[in-house]
């Protein structure tokens, strides 16, 4: 996933330097599991600002707020956690007084046909299931953590997995019988992964600022994409991808 | 002076990446993160796993150059190419093709799971296989390559003194390419120490059980650099004592 | 106990067909010129190649016969000496030696002992712990024959023995390696392209020429009667075929010759390159076949010199350095070439 990250890194860095600051691009940094949600919106503004190219960078949010402070050409930087964008703010690195846009919360997800008949938290204690979690270094498994903690139960997970998508994949694969993940993840995995909800998924919301960036080469273009991303529009397809509105 | 130029931007461009580690690296609370117990035991569980994967590899690998080198299989050039599929194929879809194949719901894991109970994800032993699956075309090229350098003359010079294809492997071929397996197997070492993409896609990351070095790295990365840092150096300390410790076998590399 | 082998290998183009007769004791070489069949008629005894027809036993062992039995390398009781040799580089003479002992089930110890005593036969006791790589080729190839000779083989094949050596150390090798082939009793088989070496090692020649065998005898029968151009060349003779009425012969290269003794039919003539005398003008007397000739090239050999004439018949002729001298033999005089009726032999082919 960093790979990947880096190597979208070196792509738009090779175009903003063989670029001009006046051509159409906008380049939004934002966390992985706006991948889906963002993809739209940015097919939507494009539609709505002829001329206008919006490019993508998704990854992990602690990566980006790192690249944007190693000078990574950014527009706008959409972050999966308040503590990543506050160390781009720290920085000097935003136009403007970040925004929270969407929410997101974590749910039991298990393969489908949950053949472990994992029912609650309570079940993440077992020896014999196999389960996955972030590990707490990432926003989600510090998320699960909190969970953990407001439930009494000491987890037993097999493998803490660096970034959400690859605990998902677990699910996915069935490898694992339970699994902590977004909201969001579990309906974007469609009918291969079953969420379940759990009374301690309050203590775990997650909420997601946008900024525009200080180093934006159209800073107006820059606002118009977050008050999109913060539109009627925009609040609708967050919504359906799982998001809880701010 | 066309040739050296190259060459030695080239060599800073393989260096200095290196030399800007060691720069970077905390060495003032070096010695305390050393010391610290998940590194000793990343640090212990890389240096097992790559040692098992590497013996996996030995055992499994050496016969396997052999037959694509002296063998008398139908479409070994095929053969030869599948073989090296690794060396290309992306780690990670390494890990998910394990997955697929022994994995609990894989095409052999799941009856190694329902007639064993033995379920590979998420266990050292995942480690082993996932490393080994990524590190033994290293070591099947070299050992093929020396053995295809090595003249098959003297197996037949042994087998009418007597000797089994066998015997005559282990006490002739054997010792003729063992340049060109120590180096394969130095490589094959190195490969699985520093394995990732597929050791996290197929065993998970569990401090102790399958947290290898390079994944303690990664994961530090997002919280503490620095450790990250302390976590490279070791491993980069480590293979290049390896490396230089083996390095006039690995320069005279297969004769 | 004979050995019976009838060779046949087909191998794409290459047919080799070729039956050999060794008995104990005996040792016979394989003559033959490149690419005549002689490395694969080895193989196929040694048990490296399988036969695609006929057959090879020992007394009463059958070691291949194709179809149904095939004995590979290992489990046949041969020793083979290797035109390069073949030591093991990593293993000392000694330790070569034993190879054979040790991989035949033999311990250790025994296996060692055995082979310090075969290693003082060959006269290389002080060299028992040298790797290979620091013997002279005289001395690997003695420590090739101790290692070939310590298994006891029923049979010992060697190939181009003395290839690898310089003229100096062939000389003394060569006789070593007479000694050595007479005193062991099993059947050897001696694959060269060296008439000398065949001839001073082998009770029996066998000639081999695109994989049939042309000729065989002991090595005068064979000198005296060379059936094909390259025998004759091998052993130094002029040889043409041709169809005789009595005294005079018809070649088939063109040309006549006449010959001391009648015959009738198709024949060989063979007479050797010093029975040639050269001369400036047609020469006048008794000679009966004097022919013109041009001077195609001359070979300086020990004692004499060998001049290479084009004509019809083209012939070999040695003369002395005197009349080089005399004649000032220069490639493309022209001369005339006389052979006596009673130096030039007819037989039938």
């Amino acid at each position: 996933m960093r790979a990947l990250a880096l190597a979208a890194l070196l792509v738009v860095t090779g175009c903003g330097t063989s670029g001009t600051g006046g051509d159409g691009r906008l380049t939004v940094f934002a966390a992985a599991s706006l991948t889906e949600t963002f993809t739209r919106l940015g097919a939507d503004f494009e539609a709505a600002n002829p001329g206008v190219d919006v490019v993508f960078n998704f990854g992990g949010s602690s990566a980006l707020a790192q690249q944007i402070g190693q000078g990574a050409p950014a527009d706008v930087f959409a972050s999966a956690a308040p503590a990543n964008m506050a160390q781009v703010v720290d920085a000097g690195g935003t136009a403007a007084e970040p925004v929270t846009f969407a929410a997101n919360r974590l749910e039991i997800a298990v393969p489908a046909g949950n053949p472990a008949g994992i029912t609650g938290l309570a079940d993440f204690a077992d020896a014999d299931a196999k389960i996955a979690l972030c590990a707490e270094q990432v926003p989600c498994g510090a998320a699960a953590k909190r969970a953990f903690e407001a439930a009494g139960v000491t987890a037993r997970p097999d493998t803490v997995e660096q970034d959400v998508k690859a605990v998902l994949t677990k699910v996915r694969l069935g490898e694992v019988d339970a699994a902590l993940v977004y909201r969001t993840d579990v309906r974007a995995a469609g009918g291969e992964v079953v969420g379940i909800g759990f009374p301690e998924a309050d203590r775990t919301v997650n909420h997601y600022p946008i900024a525009p960036l200080a180093k934006a080469r159209d800073a107006a273009r820059a606002r118009a994409f977050v008050d999109h991303v913060r539109s009627d529009r925009g609040r609708a397809v967050l919504a359906e991808a799982g998001f809880d509105a701010p | 002076m066309a040739l050296v130029l190259p060459a030695v931007v080239g060599l800073a461009f393989l260096l200095v990446p290196l030399v800007g580690l060691l720069v970077r690296a905390p060495w003032g609370t070096l010695p305390a993160r050393l010391l610290s117990p998940s590194v000793g035991e990343a640090l212990r569980l890389s240096l097992v796993c790559a040692s098992l994967a590497t013996v996996v590899c030995l055992v499994l690998g050496v016969p396997l150059a052999w037959l694509l080198a002296r063998g008398d299989v139908p479409g070994r050039g095929v053969l030869r190419a599948l073989v090296t599929v690794p060396l290309v194929l992306p780690p990670v879809v390494g890990g998910v093709a394990l997955l697929f194949v022994l994995g609990r719901r894989g095409l052999v894991g799941q009856y190694l799971d329902a007639w064993f109970g033995v379920s590979l994800p998420f266990t050292t032993a995942g480690v082993v296989l996932a490393e080994a699956f990524v590190a033994m075309p290293f070591l099947v090229i070299s050992v093929e390559g020396a053995l295809r350098a090595a003249d098959p003359r003297y197996e037949e010079a042994a087998a009418t003194l007597g000797a089994s294809r066998w015997l005559a492997f282990r006490r002739v071929t054997l010792p003729s390419i063992l340049p060109g397996v120590v180096a394969g197997t130095v490589l094959c070492w190195a490969r699985a120490l520093g394995e990732f993409g597929a050791t996290i896609t197929f065993a998970g990351n569990f401090p102790g059980e399958t947290t290898t070095m390079p994944l303690a790295v990664y994961l530090a990365l997002e919280t503490e650099p620095d450790a990250a840092i302390v976590l490279s150096v070791v491993l980069l300390l480590v293979s290049v004592g390896v490396l230089a410790a083996l390095r006039d076998r690995w320069i005279s590399g297969p004769s | 106990m004979t050995l019976h082998a009838d060779l046949k290998v087909t191998r794409g183009a290459f047919r080799l067909d070729a039956e050999l007769v060794v008995e104990p004791g005996e040792v016979v070489a394989l003559l033959g010129p490149n690419g005549a069949g002689k490395s694969t008629a080895l193989r196929a005894l040694a048990g490296l190649l399988p036969l695609t027809g006929g057959h090879i036993r020992l007394g009463g062992q059958a070691w291949d016969v194709p179809p149904d039995v095939f004995r590979p390398a290992e489990r046949r009781p041969i020793g083979v000496v290797f035109q390069d040799y073949l030591l093991f580089a990593h293993l000392s003479a000694v330790e070569n030696v034993a190879f054979g002992l040790r991989a035949r089930g033999a311990g250790r110890a025994a296996a060692r002992a055995e082979a310090a005593r075969w290693l003082d036969r060959v006269g290389l006791a002080d060299h028992a712990k040298a790797k290979p790589r620091t013997l002279s080729g005289g001395q690997a190839q003695r420590v090739a024959l101790a290692r070939a000779l310590a298994t006891g083989p029923d049979l010992l094949l060697l190939d181009e023995p003395l290839a690898a050596l310089d003229a100096a150390t062939r000389l003394h090798v060569r006789a070593e390696l007479g000694r050595h082939l007479r005193d062991y009793p099993g059947h050897t088989l001696l694959v060269t392209h060296d008439p000398l070496d065949a001839v001073v090692l082998a009770d029996r020649l066998v000639v081999l020429e695109h994989g049939e065998v042309v000729q065989q005898g002991t090595p005068t029968e064979v000198a005296r009667r060379p059936r094909t151009d390259y025998v004759a060349d091998l052993v130094g003779l002029n040889l043409y075929r041709g169809t005789a009425h009595g005294t005079t012969v018809s070649l088939d290269a063109g040309g006549t010759l006449t010959v001391a003794t009648p015959a009738t039919g198709p024949v060989h003539v063979v007479f050797p390159p010093n029975a040639v005398s050269l001369h400036p003008d047609r020469p006048a007397g008794s000679p009966r076949n004097a022919w013109r000739v041009t001077v195609a090239g001359i070979e300086q050999h020990a004692h004499t010199t060998r001049v290479r004439l084009d004509g019809v018949p083209p012939v070999l002729a040695d003369v002395t350095t005197a009349t080089v001298a005399d004649l000032r033999l220069q490639p493309g005089d022209e001369l005339w070439a006389a052979v006596k009726a009673t130096e030039a032999h007819a037989y039938p082919s």
